[in-house]
Parts: structure tokens; sequence; C-alpha cells
């Protein structure tokens, strides 16, 4: 194949225009930096705009908070996994960066005195961990909507340059290590661009497409970890991702924990409030995995609702209707359409449904891109950044409370965006010459699957992908189930490599689009089930037959051995483990303690 | 228990296709594929081909908008069972913008249009250490506003539009103006309302209502543009 491609310069180069992107993007343009967003959707077509429930901040609006308590909660939610520095970080720029979205003008609910609405979430307390407090700020059940549409409107006054529907198809990393920019297809036109930049910020968002039942959206596809992993970058704590307890039955489409936040109570078969068994205290607004886990644990002993007993109710019929009308409007809209019932008087059908990564590209508070470099177990690779659910800061550990994840994309996208700014202000330099390996191996790649015969359909291969963490890798982890998914996930990767697509068009090609999307989901599913098989523990979001709770290991959590951040490397299937940060920025570390809700 | 559905669907590739044509292809269908977004993956895994943009597929990102059998509506938000099966669905893409292939339409004309009318909170007092404050009541003026998903079902189905895309706001870009008008934060109203008081940009709206009876969020731009008419003449007079 001809290898033609244009080059472009740019100081800074964004993959992606979620939350996390928009919001490193206004820091790069006010900055006055020549700055390319590149996303293969429109901006504000992202999957932040799915965000239903709210941000979280310690603003105190409707009762006393205090970061600290939410520095706790975060904490004790990771099952001790996330870094204690990045969490304090995030949880005390919470209410800057809140407030700084308000002043953009998102549209926030509020309270009588006119301050920002605030209501409960799964796992946010006071006092550390006593009763819940209100601390997710909320636009209706609409507040990912908001954020992203207020964000966009943002950078349409700062006058961001936009790269829309473009597809980013590898990072250009040269044989020192450093990341010069990434390849790009225009999707429209089919024309390749190298954009040369000598600070490059993914925010690429999730992966949550490698499950058969996901809340995600189709775009989501783990193109920035597939590009780091292909790059020789390692992924961190693959093994955790997130079930949320309520996706509709049958269609997936989430519905948030703030119904349960506005009172919404969860039932069995039987009618009963099972949560009151599994969280004596926090009841329905436990940690997600915590009632992930207890739904299935019902549904498996039989007490499941419907002629197949494979769902429970979220109840919110007690619940005055204008209070549902006002707070929850996209949720009555949502059990129209996609369960086919009035929530008003009756309660909605809903599974444990994969939905947030708590893995990703491993980083540092300053949202800079960080591997194990000689001595160092964090070095930073110059010129490269990541924000929001690509990353891993780690703010999340094993597992993730509800509204930190668009409080993370607002604070790792502003302060990668800030380290980016401050990296190119402090040293002026011209931009470094092209690594022409990386450029070939993406014309490779491309002409490989042009020129594919007798190849895999990418819609099948696809779905056996999917099938197969669905049943290997799922809420519950069995050791043997574990090990042949490894084998499945090896062969399942064999046809990735030879897919094949039937149209060759160069003019908007979404099958191409598609295949290369799946040679990044393959990349994660490989990453997920190799990391799950190897830890043998069960903490936060996983949990394994094989380490059950005991006198010793209490929720089967083994701190002795795999008190430890996993990081997956593509080359040679390898794994390799590094510290938790259990030490703060200012305060005490928050001591290891069995967790219960 | 599984059906047949017939479809007719807009083809144009401009790589290979000399002029545009209606494809007649069918699929099998089971109970799990409830709309007709799901139906479409069908298609596409048949024949991989077909073009169309899809995202969240909940109705929040405002990527599948297409012209389903004459309407303009969102393809996640359109249940199958609503269509009738006697004759084939026929899929076209959006009415009034250029097609780029199949059922995916430039929309440049679309956010142009939405961008001309500085869709940004503008408030030039120095921001305060908090939050600033706005009571519920005239928080609640936004509702009905700000849920737009800028899917452009509205603005395409506008005659309005469709004759003069380049100088009238249209349906959409209008519901955006009313927001930043309606919203008490925010400092430029008159300056809106001087950008719109053009013969076109606002008063090409003949209160046609295609746009109120296609929006998928059930939103009323006709309303909006109604709003900004009665603050053109209250500060006329």
């Amino acid at each position: 194949m001809a290898a033609k491609y244009a080059i472009r310069k740019f100081d800074a180069v964004i993959v992606g225009a979620g939350g996390a992107g928009l919001r490193a993007a206004i820091q790069l343009s006010e900055a006055g930096l020549k700055t390319a967003v590149i996303s293969k959707v429109f901006p504000t077509r992202s999957h932040t705009v799915a965000a239903q429930g709210g941000v979280a901040a310690s603003l105190g609006n409707s009762e006393e908070d205090h970061w600290h308590w939410h520095m706790y909660d975060t904490i004790k939610g990771s099952d001790w996994l996330g870094d204690q520095d990045a969490i304090e970080f995030m949880c005390r720029k919470a209410n800057e960066v809140v407030v700084e979205l308000e002043h953009y003008g998102m549209p926030f609910d509020r309270t009588d005195a006119g301050k920002i609405y605030q209501r409960p979430f799964g796992g946010h307390m006071s006092n550390f961990g006593e009763k819940p407090v209100r601390r997710s700020c909320a636009a209706a059940d609409r507040t990912g909507h908001a954020m992203l549409h207020a964000m966009y409107q943002r950078n349409v006054k700062a006058n961001t340059q936009f790269f829309v529907e473009w597809q980013a198809l590898d990072l250009i990393r040269d044989a020192e290590g450093e990341v010069l920019g990434v390849t790009a297809m225009d999707m429209e036109t089919g024309e390749i661009v190298v954009f040369h930049a000598k600070a490059t910020i993914f925010a690429t968002g999730g992966a949550g497409r490698i499950f058969h039942s996901s809340t995600n959206a189709f775009i989501n596809t783990g193109d920035g970890l597939g590009m780091a992993a292909r790059a020789g970058i390692p992924l961190e704590d693959m093994e955790f991702w997130q079930f949320h307890p309520t996706g509709v039955a049958g269609a997936g489409v989430l519905i948030t924990e703030g119904v349960r936040g506005e009172g919404g109570i969860l039932r069995n078969s039987q009618g009963e409030r099972f949560m009151e068994r599994y969280a004596p205290n926090a009841k329905d607004l436990a940690s997600r995995d915590v009632v992930s886990r207890a739904m299935v644990t019902e549904i498996n002993e039989g007490r499941g609702c419907g002629p197949n007993k494979d769902f429970v109710l979220l109840d919110i019929t007690h619940l005055p209707p204008e209070t549902i009308m006002k707070r929850l409007p996209g949720i009555h809209e949502i059990a129209v359409q996609f369960a086919g019932v009035d929530a008003l008087k009756e309660p909605i059908p809903v599974v444990p449904t994969a939905h947030y990564q708590m893995g990703g590209i491993p980083t540092n508070y300053h949202g800079q891109v960080v591997m194990p470099q000689g001595n160092s177990q964090n070095a930073v690779v110059p010129g490269f950044y990541a924000a929001g659910e690509c990353a891993c800061a780690s703010v999340h550990g094993a597992n993730r409370l509800g509204t930190n994840s668009l409080l993370d994309l607002l604070v790792f996208g502003k302060s990668a965006g800030e380290s980016a700014v401050e990296e190119l202000k402090k040293s002026p330099k011209a931009h470094k010459e092209l690594h022409q390996e990386s450029i070939d191996k993406t014309l490779e790649r491309l002409a490989r699957l042009d020129e594919q015969k007798g190849g895999a359909s990418v819609h099948d291969t696809r779905l056996t992908l999917q099938r197969t963490m669905q049943n290997h890798c799922g809420v519950f982890r069995f050791a043997d189930k574990l090990k042949e998914g490894v084998q499945k996930i090896l062969d399942v990767q064999k046809d990735v490599q030879r897919t094949e697509i039937k149209d060759k068009s160069k003019v908007f090609n979404t099958a191409r689009i598609e295949a290369l999307e799946l040679d990044n989901l393959i990349e994660v599913a490989v990453a997920t089930m190799v990391s799950a098989e190897a830890r043998k523990e069960s903490r936060g979001a996983h949990v394994r037959d094989d380490a059950p709770d005991t006198a010793a290991n209490p929720n089967g959590r083994d701190d002795k051995n795999w008190l430890k951040h996993t990081l997956w490397f593509k080359e040679g299937n390898r794994l390799d483990y590094k510290s938790v940060k259990l030490t703060p920025l200012t305060v005490e570390s928050i001591a290891l303690k069995t967790r219960a809700y | 228990m599984t059906r047949n559905i017939q479809f007719k669907i807009y083809r144009y590739d401009p790589d290979k296709d000399a002029k545009p044509y209606m494809q007649d292809i069918s699929v099998e269908i089971d109970a799990t594929d409830r709309k007709l977004l799901d139906v479409m993956v069908k298609l596409k895994a048949k024949d991989d081909s077909i073009a169309f943009r899809r995202s969240c597929r909940e109705g929040v990102c405002g990527s599948d908008a297409l012209n389903i059998n004459g309407k303009n509506g969102l393809a996640c938000l359109t249940a199958i069972d609503d269509l009738p099966t006697d004759k084939p669905i026929v899929l076209r893409p959006l009415p009034g913008l250029p097609v780029i292939r199949d059922l995916i339409v430039d929309m440049t004309q679309f956010f142009k249009q939405y961008h001309s009318i500085k869709p940004y909170l503008i408030n030039n007092d120095p921001p305060p250490e908090r939050e600033r404050l706005q009571s519920p009541e005239d928080r609640e003026e936004l509702n009905g506003l700000y849920e737009c998903i800028l899917c452009a079902c509205c603005s395409t189905s506008c005659p309005s539009f469709w004759w003069n895309p380049d100088k009238f706001v249209g349906p959409a870009g209008l519901l955006a103006a009313y927001r930043f008008i309606a919203d008490t934060r925010d400092q430029a109203t008159s300056e809106r309302l001087d950008d719109l008081d053009d013969p076109y940009r606002l008063f090409r709206c003949h209160t046609i209502m295609n746009c109120v009876d296609v929006c998928p969020k059930g939103l009323n731009p006709t309303k909006a543009i109604g709003k900004i008419k009665d603050m053109m003449v209250k500060r006329a007079i």
C-alpha cells in the first residue's frame, strides 16, 4: 500500500473530547497553546453525556461536609487499593472544579438558598463512615449531559480547535520512550495524518464494551488503552471492573444510583428490602460492588423476579410523583422506553451491568503517565498525559464510588492540562524528530486490514470476545473459569489479528473503524482476564471463589500478599506489580480496615 | 420467536456510486431486538457497508438521528413494534443537509448556526469564590431548554431551515439562544436579542411546528422562539 500521510504540528494534541478531554482543552486553549482535540464523535456525543446522578464535592450546601470525610470514603470504597496522595488531591480540589463548572454555566439544580443542589449517593458518608451525606452535586438526573455541554460551550468560547470524527490510531513513541503525538484517520475521507506534538493527552474513556451486557456506549472501546499498550505502556489494575447495580434488565441502560439517593429501594421476589441484611447501616446506599454482589446472591438463591427469576426490582413507587418528575425525569423516561414500565406506578426490573473500568493507563496525580524504569516504579513518560476513565491515578482502586468519576475527569483533566501547559512553558523547545517505526507499524496494520482475505468477521469476533469476558470475568469470579478464560481470550486474540472487512471504501467507512476499535478492545480484554486470573485474593469489585471471607482474611482480602497494583504489559503478556501509595499529601494515612457498610 | 423485517435504505458511497439508490434488505430479528437501532446493528452485521452514526443507544448523545418512514427521529428510541410491518421500513438520511455517505449527513451547517448564537454563558463579573446563586424558580426557567442533545431532528424537519440553512438559525440554535437568554446568570441578553433581530436569523420561523412534532426529547423550540419574539416586542415599546 502506498504509505501516504500528512504531518501537522501542534503544541499539544488531546485525544478524546468527553469530560476529561474537554476540561484539559479549556486549560490549554485558555493558555494560548496551539492545541488539537481529536475525537471520533462530535464532542457532545461522548459518553460523559450519559452520566446521570451527579459529581461529588464536599460543598456542604445542605449539611456539614468535609473533604477529609470524602477522602476517607473514597479510600474505603477503593478497598485500600487507591493511592492516598491522588485521592487527597482529588477530594481537596473537588469544590474548586465544581464551582468552576457552575461559572461556565452548568445548570445545576438549586437549594432554596440558591446554592448547588446535593443528594446522597452510595458510600458517601459524613464523619468518617457514620451516615449518608448529601455530597452529589446534580442537574436533575442529567448531570453528565449538562456538564459535557457546559464544557463544550466553554471550549467554543475559548476557540478550541477540534478534529471531529477523526479516529486516533496509534501513539508515536520513540526509542527513548518519549511520546511525540498520534497517528489519526479522518473518518470522512480516510486520510491519514500524523499529529506531531510536544504534549499528548489521552482522554479516551473506558472500554466497557469488552462485556456483553454493559451500560456503555458503542464508542467505549478502550482506544487509548489499546494505543498505549501497543506502544509499550503498561495497563494498571485492569482486573477491577465495576458492575453497576442498576442496569435495566435486558437492555443494559443505566439507572442512576441517584434513584436510591432520592429514596429508591431494591426488592427481591418476596418484596423484601434485602440490602438491610447485607449492609445494615448504609442499606441501599452501600458501595456499588457490595450492592451488585448482594443482588446476584439474591438471584442465585432463587429470590430473583420475573418468569426466569433473573432480575430484582428497583422500587420508587412510594416517592411523591413530583419528586420523581423533578429530580429523576430522565429515569422516568428510560423506564418507559427501555423497561416498558411507568416508574411512578411499578418497580423497574434491574440487574448488575458492566459499567466502569477502575484501571487504566498509570498516571500520577499531575496527570502524567508513569511506568517502571530503572529504580523507579513511577518514572514519568515524557510528553504523555492521561485523564478520566482511560487513566488510573489511582483514585478508585478496587471499586469506585458513584459521582467520583465525574469528579475524576474534572480534577485530572484539569491537572493533566495544567501539567502540559507548565511543561511547555518551562522548556520551549522545537518538535523532536518523528519516529518513523511507530508510523510504519500503523500503516502496516491498516494495510493488513485492507488486504485480509478469508478472515474473521468483526461482528462475530467482537461478540465472542464480549461473551467470553461476561462468562469468565463477571460479578463473581471463579478460579477455574478465569483459567479457562485466559485461554479463550487468547484464542479470540488470534481471530482479531485476522479480521476482514468487506467494505473497502475510503469515505466514512464505519466497518473499518469497528475493526480498528476491536484491535483496542482485545488489548483491554486480555489485560483484564490475565490480571484477574493472577490476583489470588478478593478485593473491591474483584471477588473470587477461592479467596473467601476468613478470620485471617476478612472479605477474602489478603493485604500481606496483594496490597499492590497490577501492571500488565502487552509485550510477552507479562505482569508486574507496584506498591500502593498509602501516604497522603498532608494528612495521616487512612489505616487499613475491614470494609463494612 | 424470530421474524423477518424488510427495509428500504438510502445508499450512497461517493467512492463508488455514481448516484444514490434505495437498497432492499431484510433481517431476522428476535424478541431482544426492541429498538430500530438494535435491528440496524444486525443489518450491519449482514452488510458491513451500511454506514450510520450511533453511540449511547439510550437517547442522550444525539448521534443516530435519521428519517424513519418519512419522519425524523432517533433510531435508539424508536420501538420496532411501533413501525408498521406490512411494508418495508424506509430509512433515509436527515433531509436538508448534504449526505456524506448512506445515512450520514454533513452537519457543518447545523453546528455553524448553533455556534453563531454564542452558546456559552456570558458574565463579565469577576467569578466569585463560590457558585453564583440562582433561585430554584429561576433555575426552573432552563427546564425544557438545556436538555437539547443537538441531534438535528428539529432543524432538518423545518422548511425554513431547508430554504435558508445559512441565514436562519433554525429551531435547535434558537432553543439554545433562549436557554442563555433565560439564564439569570447571563449578562448578554440585549446583545443576544440584537443579534437575532434580523429578518432571517429569527424571523424565518413561521411556526410550522415540525420541530416540536419530531423532538425526541419532547422539547418545544417554537415556544422558545415565541418567547424571544415577545422579548423583542417588549423592548421595542
